[in-house]
């Protein structure tokens, strides 16, 4: 019971929902995830502890979905989707043209932390392609002009 | 514009229609009432009459689906399927964006009818937005009596919980979305036992996609008859078709299964982008066989789409124009196989590997008359051997790509000499 107290209610409330403790692993990774910008062995363990499973168990969940990272995203994390329809529509020189900007490939953070890259598969918003998410904002019917003005705009908001 | 019913879409262009108010204001969750003066058999009869096909990609019928669930075993749950994640399709977004109490009142109507107490809806995790939206939307559905405990009333209450996943396109496939919810690796399970009698935490299950639950409201207010009627025979209703690509008007257009597919590009997606002309076509999402420009005067229904080869899948259109190369689309293609190849079964795994490594080699124009043949020999040999119908798909597909444009990749070698 002790051990219960110290599990944040955030966690609890979670767990509650499901049938069995280690149904809330993918939900609590993702306010792991959410808070710290990526997912750490001692995050693991702890995880670990609350659902009462092994250490091991978390990782091969964590390693398993893309969402998950094991380094700290960026501010402004940029999902450029690389599938067919946003292809047929230029999503590559949209690729090419953020990459040359700010100066990373995907799976790169730069220097300052600001932004993080990332190429992904269909993200269901063919509608508008070629499109991009910067962290929870779909931006569509792109242009190199629009993804510059956008960037643009991402690098002079000023940190609180 | 059009003589056949709009059931998806009639409130898609309605302002706010996410809000109850105005679903209740339209007529919303009537369906609802009925359904529960109705005898649970009764609504499994008439989804049964209507033909309603699943529309996540398999087609298979649901009103069977729902029989087959084992009358004696308890609990059972709903797995409700929101992973939209085949390229191309983005039918499940609009519905979640635009009207998500049209499929939170098929969910309730769906759980009343084979006896589910506990559903999950399984979105994909980019779309954390949507997720919230949808949770908002159920706690609004949980105010008014619709869901939660004693429904309207009535012996009997729900509990719907949304569950986002984390990034894999795996998880769309029925068992792994299973796994997926039990806190494990998006790994598909060997079949049988299927879902019905043991799925989700070892119960019997019924999954069903958004847009096939969707459809449950309309089907209990009209009648199942009313709704197969609208298609083509044992293929009810109407099809949100997602047009994408070189299009002039791409987005989602609700029509009666069974449209032509020329007719879907040509006329409701406004045909190709530029007055350019039609190269090729992916009727189904990038799993479904790719056809030819000759080849789209086909009915856009199931058994027409298998007959030659394809499939209607998820009834997602990508529309190639004739500037399009066909080496490139089949890098994008084996690109996202690989990617997305859970790595459990070795056809699947190893095929995906291969494939990308030859076509990566084409594309850095290294190839041979020989890695063309390997690269179909490839594909031809995971066909039918994989553990779930990813690894299946990417063979069927690669195979039909080098089959009916071998042509233009013979000439991409003529072209380096």
């Amino acid at each position: 019971m002790k051990e219960e107290k110290e599990i944040p209610s955030e966690i609890l409330r979670i767990i509650e929902r499901y049938p069995n403790k280690r149904a809330a692993l993918i939900p609590v990774l993702h306010v792991f995830q959410e808070k710290f910008g990526f997912i750490n062995p001692e995050m693991e363990k702890y995880i670990a502890g609350i659902l009462g499973i092994s250490p091991a168990s978390v990782r091969e969940v964590s390693d398993f979905y893309t969402m998950f990272k094991r380094r700290r995203l960026g501010k402004y994390h940029i999902t450029i989707c690389s599938s067919i329809s946003c292809h047929l529509l230029g999503s590559r020189k949209i690729a090419e043209f953020i990459k040359e900007k700010l100066g990373i490939s995907p799976g790169d953070v730069t220097k300052d932390g600001r932004f993080s890259l990332e190429e992904v598969s269909c993200l269901g918003y063919c509608d508008i392609s070629p499109v991009i998410m910067i962290n929870d904002e779909v931006y569509g019917n792109l242009t190199l002009e629009k993804v510059g003005k956008i960037l643009e705009e991402l690098s002079e908001v000023r940190d609180e | 514009m059009s003589d056949f019913p709009k059931i998806i879409t009639q409130n898609f262009d309605i302002e706010n229609a996410w809000d109850i108010n105005v679903y209740i204001e339209r007529g919303g969750y009537k369906a609802l009432q009925k359904a529960l003066s109705m005898k649970p058999e009764e609504i499994v009869e008439e989804v049964k009459k209507a033909c309603l096909r699943g529309r996540g990609g398999a087609g298979f019928p649901a009103g069977v689906k729902w029989g087959f669930i084992p009358k004696e075993i308890k609990p059972r749950y709903l797995c409700v399927n929101a992973d939209e994640g085949e390229p191309g399709t983005f039918k499940d977004r609009n519905i979640l964006e635009k009207d998500p109490h049209r499929l939170i009142e098929g969910i309730v109507i769906t759980c009343y009818a084979v006896g589910i107490n506990k559903a999950f809806i399984y979105i994909r995790g980019e779309w954390r937005k949507i997720a919230r939206r949808l949770e908002r939307a159920i706690i609004e559905a949980k105010e008014k009596g619709f869901v939660g405990k004693n429904i309207l009333g009535k012996d009997f209450s729900l509990d719907i919980l949304v569950h986002r996943g984390a990034g894999a396109y795996i998880c769309g496939e029925e068992t792994a979305l299973m796994e997926s919810i039990e806190g494990k690796r998006g790994l598909p399970r060997i079949k049988p036992p299927f879902p019905a009698t043991k799925g989700l935490f070892g119960y019997p299950t019924v999954i069903n996609n958004v847009e096939t639950l969707s459809n449950i409201p309309s089907i209990v207010l009209n009648g199942g008859d009313w709704f197969a009627n609208i298609g083509v025979p044992g293929d009810g209703g109407t099809r949100l078709f997602a047009v994408s690509g070189h299009v002039e008007k791409p987005g989602v257009y609700e029509l009666p299964v069974g449209t032509k597919l020329k007719e879907i590009i040509f006329r409701w997606a406004g045909g190709i982008k530029d007055g350019k002309s039609l190269k090729a076509v992916f009727p189904g999402g990038i799993s479904a066989p790719v056809l030819t420009s000759d080849e789209i005067d086909v009915s856009a229904d199931y058994n027409s789409l298998q007959k030659i080869g394809s499939m209607l899948g998820s009834a997602a259109i990508i529309v190639m124009d004739e500037t399009t190369s066909m080496i490139d689309v089949l890098d994008r293609v084996v690109a996202f196989f690989h990617h997305e190849s859970c790595g459990q079964c070795t056809p699947c795994r190893e095929g995906t590997s291969i494939l990308k490594r030859k076509v990566s080699k084409f594309m850095k124009g290294e190839s041979s008359q020989e890695d063309i043949d390997f690269i179909e020999k490839t594909a031809n040999s995971m066909i039918g051997r994989c553990l779930c119908p990813l690894g299946d798909a990417c063979g069927l597909q690669v195979a039909t790509i080098i089959r009916k444009f071998r042509k233009e990749f013979e000439e991409s070698l003529k072209k380096r000499v």
